[in-house]
């Protein structure tokens, strides 16, 4: 019944716009905004991971996420690759943890 | 350019997924596992991972089960921690909008995060007269390893050699996909803001901080576009 009905709701909220929604009636300011949702949604996911430890702040250099964050950062930035970013951030947090 | 055929945009989908999988295999044996934990029956958690298809919101219902929450909370969480797909919904259904209907409900099926931060990249470059095909690719390759490695975790239960922080390779791929939607200063502003106000408003349940902040973040983008586009005539693409 919980997977069921949670399925649904879940289906109906991806579909939404896809399907549901006539793009043509959605307003202009609206539609001109839609560019900024992939930036806005995918920093506004990996930040916290970066930046807050059970809830709270962590801004210091023992906070090893953060340190991988920048790491992995300047390789997205210089290379463009999935897979040097990941190899890197996550090489560096084990790296990190055995010091 | 020309369109790449059909099958080469599936196949270069489930390619780039394969990075993914390095976060989403982990998750998915640590939800079947949890599930059993808590109590819920195993035909019940595969089922989570079958029909809701959603790491977060189903970690959560799982869990709620285990505490002996009421049907209609666990469904209304559900659909709390699932808002955010919206946005994706949104943000994609441009591209979809000249397609048949079924390809729509079947992109729409497998419209997860992973997904999203795929298509989001893809629909950036190249040509894009066959790339829902690369979306079907990405998003089945999720879809299986989702499913199978949930049907591990519910079989290998709590026994779990689980030391290595594979968990952070998630939030590395979705920085990864945020490089290229960085293309001029709205974006930038929409992406700082964004990331800000999720870590001010990271307190809120249900990944309601994700939610606003990512609304709040495509306003603020759109105010930079406005001003920066009075300043100058040179119009951002």
């Amino acid at each position: 019944m919980v997977v069921a009905l949670g399925g649904l709701a879940t289906y109906l909220i991806r579909l939404s716009f896809i399907a549901l929604i006539p793009h043509e009636r959605l307003p202009a300011a609206f539609r001109e905004g839609l560019r900024f949702i992939p930036p806005a949604v995918l920093s506004a996911i990996v930040l916290p991971e970066l930046v807050l430890r059970d809830g709270a702040l962590a801004l210091s250099l023992d906070n090893h996420r953060l340190l991988a964050g920048v790491v992995a950062a300047l390789v997205a930035w210089r290379t463009r690759s999935t897979w040097l970013t990941i190899g890197a951030g996550l090489l560096a947090l084990i790296l990190l943890s055995l010091l | 350019m020309t369109a790449s055929p059909p099958h080469k945009e599936f196949l270069a989908g489930v390619r780039d997924q394969l990075p993914l999988l390095l976060g989403v295999v982990p998750f998915g044996l640590i939800f079947g596992a949890l599930a059993i934990s808590a109590g819920v029956p195993p035909l019940a958690a595969q089922g989570f991972s079958l029909v809701i298809f959603a790491g977060s919101a189903q970690f959560i219902a799982a869990t709620m089960v285990g505490s002996g929450a009421l049907p209609g909370v666990i469904v209304f969480t559900i659909l709390i921690v699932n808002l955010r797909h919206a946005l994706y919904s949104a943000s994609l259904a441009p591209h979809l909008a000249h397609l048949p209907r079924r390809w729509k409900l079947a992109l729409s099926w497998l419209l997860t995060d992973e997904a999203f931060a795929m298509a989001s990249a893809r629909y950036r470059r190249g040509d894009l007269s066959q790339a829902h095909w690369y979306l079907l690719g990405t998003g089945m390759t999720l879809w299986a390893s989702w499913q199978v490695s949930t049907s591990l975790g519910i079989a290998l239960g709590t026994r779990l050699p689980e030391k290595l922080p594979l968990d952070f390779a998630l939030p590395l791929t979705f920085l990864a996909l945020l490089r290229p939607n960085l293309v001029d200063l709205p974006s930038w502003a929409a992406a700082a803001a964004g990331g800000l106000l999720a870590v001010l408003l990271g307190g809120l349940p249900f990944k309601l901080g994700l939610v606003l902040a990512s609304l709040a973040a495509v306003g603020i983008g759109l105010a930079v576009q406005r001003l920066s586009s009075r300043g100058d005539a040179s119009e951002s693409v």
